[in-house]
């Protein structure tokens, strides 16, 4: 197995290398073919079209940001550690707040079939709304852009983490609902001792879920929102068509969305359990 | 029978189908005393899982009543411990936690070392003191059907229901754990209501087994009393004459009788009936296998 890793991790760097030097060969500026006229150098060089910086622009971009990450500017310019710090904020405490909601109601619905089928349409319905459609409702009932965002991330981690906990809880092995009977444990005991144990391999997948979700919709929520946060800071270096900075935000959205879903991957490993 | 320590009076449970009522049993009566142990035996079909559901309080009769110590029974309690036989571990707990769960459960007062050193006690003497931070998942299933009669045991309930627990084990290790259940079974003293497939099973281990005949309509026929001496063990008691006359009267009930007692019903019919083959003659023996009407053993006592 240890050879396996070994290979994969070659073929891992191989094809970073030959991604990243046909990035970089592909986005040389033409090498000037003749003299270039006073004009021309004027106009900063003969190179007419809009290029995509090579990598190694990029990359010496990113040593410059993450070297100091968190200087404050003025509200045009702030370190990426600074804006990652906003989002990230927003993420957890929308999802916080859902997990917070989504958990208890799940288990509600999952232990009771009645509940179940009352609310089971509205959560059909409600679902598959796009988080971004409920931004502008939100921002005319909170009047917070800030707390607006943190909705729309709430409304979107809400549904995946509701549903697995309803799922887990309905389907608890029924022996085990026994063994909670037959040793006279009341209801709350067999709650936190028996269904929510059994039940928590599943929840945590939906949080999983639902902490990816939220991930991608901040980006899109903060560049409707502004002000801050890395998705407010992609938007902003493309308005100043800083590509170096667009491309490197890019990087690091997918970095701590990794870093993210490793955290509740880890979490979900002590909860795991084998049958 | 109500001055028993166990008295099942009039039990019967039906369900609706299609074709009106279906009633799996009826008229179901059975008295057990303190400290007996007894098995039920019948074909799939004939509801004894049921009538320990209804004795553990998981199911509800359809009429007829259960009384146990003077108290009628109604919903489950820790007075009557149940080993179910797919063994009902909590994956997510070890061993010792899965027993520490009962104990806590029973004696929710006592510290946590109290509650350890009593699960332990009870892991030992099923032969499991070695594994106690194992989870289920890293044992046998005959380890954790000795995990699941420890659990039962360390909670000391008045009465264990044991729901074929060796069903799903293979025959080597049944052998072995139905001694450690006669050994721990000896130093408690439970009573103990269990249901088996096993023939040989029942005979090593119950003081009195239960013979039901075909569902539907079926019914408790005949009670037949094991006198063979305790303390037995699989090696002595296949030395013993007894046995095998035990055993032939059994698999007899089984193959044809049960069968053809089934569904019949009425006052004279439904009456258990107590037998000790050790005291029937062999002619009786022979002739009752092909009859195909209820036999009439010499040794009867309808009460």
């Amino acid at each position: 197995m240890a050879s396996l890793n070994v290979k994969a991790v070659i073929v891992s760097l191989l094809i970073l290398l030959v991604g990243l030097g046909v990035w970089e060969a592909l986005n040389q500026p033409p090498a000037a073919s003749a003299e270039m006229t006073e004009y021309e150098r004027l106009m900063g060089g003969a190179d007419q079209e809009a290029r995509v910086p090579p990598p190694s622009q990029v990359l010496s971009h990113a040593f410059d940001e993450l070297s100091d990450p968190f200087y404050d500017a003025g509200p045009n310019d702030k370190g990426i550690g600074i804006q990652l710090a906003y989002s990230l904020y927003r993420v957890l405490t929308g999802f916080i707040a859902a997990a917070l909601v989504a958990i208890p109601l799940g288990f509600l619905i999952g232990m009771s079939p009645l509940m179940y089928k009352a609310l089971n349409p509205f959560i059909q319905v409600l679902r598959p709304i796009s988080p971004l459609a409920w931004m502008p409702l939100a921002l005319f009932v909170i009047k917070d852009s800030e707390q607006s965002a943190i909705f729309v991330i709430f409304i979107c981690s809400i549904w995946p983490m509701l549903i697995n906990t309803a799922f887990g809880v309905a389907n608890v092995r029924k022996d085990w609902i026994r063994v909670a009977q037959t040793h006279e444990l009341g209801a709350l005991k067999t709650a936190f001792l028996v269904i929510l144990p059994a039940a928590a391999p599943t929840i945590l997948t939906g949080m999983r879920i639902s902490i990816g979700i939220a991930w991608l919709v901040i980006v899109a929520a903060e560049m409707l929102v502004g002000g801050t946060g890395i998705g407010y800071y992609v938007w902003n270096e493309w308005n100043n068509l800083d590509l170096n900075s667009v491309i490197f935000s890019i990087l690091m959205i997918g970095l701590i969305g990794m870093l993210l879903d490793l955290v509740l991957g880890s979490l979900a490993k002590l909860v795991k359990y084998e049958e | 029978m109500s001055n028993r320590f166990l008295s099942i009076e009039g039990l019967s449970k039906s369900y609706p189908s299609k074709s009106g009522e279906l009633v799996v049993f009826e008229d179901v009566n059975i008295g057990i005393d303190k400290g007996e142990f007894v098995c039920i035996i019948g074909h799939s079909g004939c509801g004894k899982s049921t009538i320990l559901n209804v004795l553990a309080g998981l199911d509800t009769p359809s009429s007829g009543n259960v009384i146990m110590d003077g108290k009628e029974v109604s919903g489950p309690s820790l007075d009557r411990g149940v080993v179910f036989q797919n063994y009902s571990l909590l994956p997510w707990l070890t061993t010792l936690q899965n027993v520490a769960f009962g104990v806590k459960a029973r004696w929710p007062k006592w510290s946590k070392d109290k509650v350890n050193e009593h699960s332990r006690r009870f892991l030992e003497m099923v032969g499991l003191g070695h594994s106690l931070q194992k989870k289920p998942s890293e044992l046998s299933g005959g380890m954790r059907q000795r995990v699941s009669i420890a659990r039962a045991f360390a909670t000391s309930p008045k009465l264990l229901l044991l729901d074929e627990p060796f069903g799903a084990l293979d025959a080597l290790t049944r052998g072995i754990i139905q001694e450690e259940l006669i050994k721990i079974w000896a130093e408690t003293h439970q009573t103990v209501f269990m249901i088996t497939h096993d023939v040989d099973e029942a005979i090593l281990l119950a003081d009195r087994i239960l013979l039901m005949t075909n569902g539907p309509q079926a019914r408790v026929a005949e009670s037949v009393k094991i006198s063979i001496p305790r303390p037995r063990s699989r090696a002595e008691i296949i030395e013993t004459p007894a046995y095998y006359k035990i055993r032939n009267y059994l698999v007899n009930f089984l193959v044809a009788r049960s069968g053809n007692l089934s569904g019949s019903s009425g006052s004279a019919a439904s009456e258990t009936r107590e037998v000790d083959p050790t005291l029937l003659s062999s002619e009786a023996d022979t002739t009752t296998s092909k009859e195909p009407a209820p036999p009439r053993p010499r040794a009867v006592n309808n009460y």
